[in-house]
Parts: C-alpha cells; structure tokens; sequence
C-alpha cells in the first residue's frame, strides 16, 4: 500500500496545455518509418491487442469464436504472434478460460457495472469477485463519472481501492471514459487518482461513448504515467480502447509511446489496445508486407 | 493618401480607399486539375506532376501523375461505396445517370472547349459531347431493364422455385481509352456503374483535361462519393495494381498493348477476377453502347426457393 501521506491533493494535479497537447500528438504521426520497423511494429501491436467483445448480444458461441481467432489469428501466416488477452463480460469469462486453454492468452473482465458504473458499491464488488472466481486473470473497471463531476474524488480513489482489493492477484484495469470526462484537465486528475488507488493500468474507453481513444487524450494519460513512475518508482500499464482500428494508427501510438515512456513499456505487460477490427487490418498490412499486393477483408475471418 | 488628391468620386476608389476599377487585362484564373477520390478532389499524395499537352506542343495543364497509394485509397472508397450503391432501387440509379447527363449538357461548352485545347476540331468535340450526353441517357434506361431482359425462371426436376439473376460483382478497376478525352471515359463508366458496380478509372494520360471536368459533373449530380474515383497517370505503372489489387473484382481494359493485357490477366488470378478487354472498339460509334457492357460486369447468380407443397395442394394462382 502507499503510504497515505504520499497521496498528493489532487485539485491541484497539474493543468494540461490543450493546443500544446494536440499539437505535440500531430507530431508522432510523421514520423518515418522504414519497412522492417514497421514490420516488427505491426507484429508487436498485434501482441498488444485486446481483442475484444462486449455486447449485449454475446453468446457462448460468439465468445468460443472469437478465442479461436485469438488462438489462430491467421494460419496462412506461419509464426504469428497471439493476441495479449480476449476481453468480455464476466458472465462469458469461464466460456472464454476453457476456449483458450493453455495457449497463454488472458482473459481480462470488465466488471462494476460495465459501461455506466451507475451501481452501488456492494454490487461493484460482487461483479469483479464473480468475475476473479470465474477464472478472470484481469479486471477492467469503471470509474463514476458522475461522482468525479460532483468533486468528490475521496468516493472515486476509495472505489478503486476496493475493486482493487477485490482483485487480489489480477491485475486492475481503471477506465477513465475520457469522452465523458470531456476536458484534458480532468482526464489528468482522474489518472492520478486511479494510479494512487493502486491501478495496474489505466485505460481511456469503454468504447461505448464517443470520443474514445484519440492520441492527444493518451498522451496526457502518457504523460501521468510518466510523471507518477518518476515520484513514486511505481509502473503503471496503460490502455488506449475504442476508434483505433487501423494499423497505421496503431503504429501512430507506437511511435507515442516509445517517445514519451521508452522501451519499457514497449510490450503487451505495460501496453495494449482494447480493439475488435484492428486485429484484421494489422493482418491485411502483414499480408501485403510478405505477398506485395494489396489485400481485401474477404480472405480474413470476421471478427 | 490624403483626399484632397484623389476624391471620393474618383474612378480608382470607392468608399473604402479600394480600387474597384476592373482592369482590362487581368490574369486569367486557370482551373487547377486534381484528381476524384471518394467524392473529394484531393492531389495526388504522391505531390507528382506531369504537363499534359496539345500536338501544337502548347502547355494545357499541370495534371497529378498518380502513385499506387491514390489507387490503394480510391479501391478503399470504392469498396465503401459499393454497399449502398448496390443496394439502392435500380430505378434511383437510372435517376442519377440521367442526372449525369442533364449536368452534362448544362456544361457543354466547357467540354467543347477542352476538347478543342485537346486537338478536336469544334465540330468533332460537339459531336463527342453530344454523344457522351446521350450515352449517358442510354445507360441510364437500362439501369432497371438489363435485369429483366437477362434474368430468368429456369425450369428444374424437383419442387423448387429456380431463378437466375444479374448482380454486381463488385469494385471495377478501369483503364479509359487513351485516344479520346471524354467519349471513352463516359462509355466506361457509365455500364459500370448502372449496374450497381463502384469502379476506379484511369482516365487518359495524353487528354486526361475532361476526365476532370467529368468528375465535378458527376460530384453535382447526387451521384454519391466514391461510386466513381477518377485518376490520372501513366498506364504502365498503374496497371500492375489494377490487376493485382486483391479487393478489386473485376479490371476493365482499353489497351491495344497485347503484353500488358496479358500481364494483367496473370495478376488477376491472383483473386480470380475478371478481366476485360475492349481494345478494339470505337467508342465513337453505335455499337460501343449496349447492355452487354452491363453484363459484362454482373454475375449470375442461381437462387434454388424450395416450393411448399401442403397437402398436395397446387399452386393458387
């Protein structure tokens, strides 16, 4: 546990210059990347995926496919990386668990009333202890966005180091949901609330609302990371999820994360994208790296 | 300046101080001739150029010189498209081209004017704008006919409703006729898309000026983005990826060139799409326009409708 004196105020988390920000993001995408740095980088952002299914209308059967192509990304491809973890409702994790066996990919949970987090606390903790006995390995909760708004920040950083002790040995995802938080200055606080509450990761979307993930939000969440590792010594994992479905960005993000964290954080324990489609279009770019010609979604599986 | 020198009536200013006196020779504002991708007009983003010219060796325009990467994001709109083009009641369709067409002829004299900075004489490029407008019109009636005229009911052995019907095959990768500006590219076009195809066309390389004209026609005529992408550049570096391009159904060729016409049918197999080719036809005369170039780009497809039988009882009508 942190030593409590240790807990900054968190009114006074630093102020995020918003042009500075966006225009600092803008950058990362010109960078120039050769062939054979982009080839390892799509393979390295393909091991970052969460691959991902989170709707009301998953079934047993949707689930056990979507782990057959975690397992399998795509066989005319020798000598694919798997994908990081499979990330569904708490309900669907003990289908998933067996779906993947002991190919080493984790099932991650959201649980506390995924998306909306509208419920007590109570419930909260029941649905990620449900979810840890159900063979979880990795939890992603929701903060109360309605809660930060009202200012009060002692209910947040208490509920995330509950959900934490309810972990046990998985390790916490803490969902900010940027899109709801709206300013880049709130996004900032929330980070540092989540990651002195004892976050693993922390993670921008739900991918239910609208902005998701945009690189500049990331890099201010980069950035918390960065600075809370050089107060604390502390690691923190971060998640971009929701609207990062081309390759190409993914690759934007790369290049991000390796310019403000380094080389640390450049593997699927401190980084991974919550994504469903990114998977088929960093297979498509590895296709056309290996054959020259351009690809069509008609020869990859749906996902 | 003060205004004991220059009155306020004076003709160089008005009210403001500004010169509002049009001057007699003035620079000509010349169009800049960019490229049609997904309803946008973007340069090529390889930022290439090539000088397009008459026989007379007289500058004409700066034209973008096309890279494989405009093509790769053209397929992408096309592909886009594809979906609600092909699903949109054939008869809307026909509405659009005769839309084409009415845009077309409200605009006849600017595309009598760049067929002849393009080497025509006025009663030649007359004669080709009229015969692109009525082209148009043509393809347009067929939007909703070629199906009836090429479907049928096909008698079969066992209790089954058996029907063969056209559909569009998909995204058409196109190389236009080089040797005229606008007729060849019309004639293309126009069957492609009235059968519910989304196409990318190369539009010709010497008299590429009216393929761009052509394209903000069609972006006035409620034709949506990215049914009709047009490029320029040189054919032979284009055409490898217009046949080996994976998500392209079908290449559409007016090349008298036999080699690259036979390179391109080796990449194609690479999906098994179609290739075909027109290298001898004059887009000119009557026979370049029938539904043929319709079906050229539709596939039949054979729907097997088990018939229910209760009871023994016979059809009731």
């Amino acid at each position: 546990m942190i030593n409590t004196k240790a807990i900054p105020d968190f009114s006074v988390s630093p102020h995020v210059d918003q042009v500075g920000i966006e225009e600092r993001a803008s950058r990362f995408t010109k960078r120039s990347i050769k062939n054979e740095t982009k080839l390892n980088g799509l393979l390295l952002a393909l091991n970052m995926i969460d691959l991902t299914t989170l709707e009301g209308k998953d079934t047993d059967g949707k689930v056990k496919q979507l782990c057959y192509k975690a397992r399998h990304l795509h066989d005319a491809y020798p000598g694919l990386p798997t994908v990081a973890a499979v990330c569904v409702y708490p309900s669907m994790v003990k289908v998933a668990k067996t779906a993947l066996g002991d190919s080493g990919i984790k099932v991650a949970a959201v649980a506390t009333a995924f998306p909306s987090g509208q419920a007590p606390r109570d419930v909260k903790i029941r649905d990620t202890k449900f979810a840890i006995d159900q063979g979880a390995d990795e939890i992603d909760m929701v903060i109360s966005r309605g809660k930060f708004h009202m200012g009060e920040y002692d209910f947040v950083f208490d509920e995330i180091a509950a959900i934490k002790e309810a972990c046990g040995d998985a390790r916490l995802k803490v969902i900010l949901e940027t899109g709801e938080l709206v300013t880049y200055d709130k996004v900032r606080k929330a980070s540092d609330i989540a990651m002195y509450a004892g976050a693993d990761f922390i993670k921008t979307s739900t991918g239910k609302i609208s902005p998701a993930a945009t690189m500049p939000v990331t890099l201010v969440m980069l950035e918390a990371i960065r600075d809370f590792y050089y107060k604390t010594g502390k690691r923190i994992a971060m998640k971009p999820a929701g609207g990062i479905s081309k390759a190409k960005l993914a690759l934007h993000y790369l290049v991000m994360l390796n310019e403000v964290l380094g080389e640390e954080w450049m593997n699927n324990q401190w980084f991974r994208f919550g994504a469903s489609s990114l998977a088929n279009d960093i297979l498509m770019q590895l296709m056309k790296q290996k054959t020259g010609l351009y690809q069509s979604p008609d020869y990859f599986s749906l996902d | 300046m003060s205004k004991s020198v220059l009155k306020k009536s004076s003709p160089l200013l008005n009210g403001n101080g500004i010169s509002n006196q049009i001057s007699e020779k003035r620079l000509e504002v010349l169009k800049t001739y960019k490229i049609y991708i997904g309803g946008q007009f973007p340069r090529t983003e390889s930022g290439r150029y090539y000088v397009a010219t008459n026989s007379k060796n007289e500058k004409l325009a700066n034209m973008c010189l096309c890279s494989r990467k405009d093509f790769r994001d053209a397929v992408v709109s096309a592909r886009g498209a594809f979906g609600s083009w092909s699903g949109r009641a054939a008869f809307n369709r026909g509405q659009i081209l005769y839309r084409v067409a009415e845009m077309l002829e409200g605009r006849k004299a600017q595309f009598i004017d760049e067929l002849v900075k393009q080497d025509s004489t006025r009663l030649q490029a007359e004669k080709e704008v009229n015969l692109a407008i009525d082209r148009l019109v043509y393809y347009s009636g067929w939007c909703d006919k070629y199906q009836q005229v090429f479907s049928s009911v096909n008698p079969v052995a066992s209790s089954h409703f058996n029907f063969s019907v056209p559909e569009p095959m998909g995204v058409v990768a196109a190389i236009a006729a080089q040797n005229n500006s606008l007729i060849g590219l019309v004639s293309i076009i126009a069957p492609i898309i009235a059968g519910g195809n989304t196409c990318i066309v190369l539009a010709s390389n010497s008299k590429p000026l009216c393929a761009v004209t052509f394209a903000e026609v069609l972006n006035s005529s409620d034709l949506p983005g990215g049914v009709v992408n047009i490029l320029t550049g040189k054919v032979a570096e284009l055409a490898p990826f217009f046949a080996d391009h994976m998500d392209v159904n079908a290449t559409v060729l007016c090349e008298p060139d036999t080699s690259l016409v036979a390179m391109a049918r080796e990449k194609a197999a690479n999906n098994v799409k179609r290739v075909f080719s027109y290298d001898k036809t004059d887009w000119l005369s009557a026979e370049s326009q029938s539904p043929y170039y319709i079906t050229d780009l539709q596939e039949i497809k054979t729907t097997w409708h088990p018939v229910e039988n209760i009871g023994g009882a016979k059809a009731g009508y």
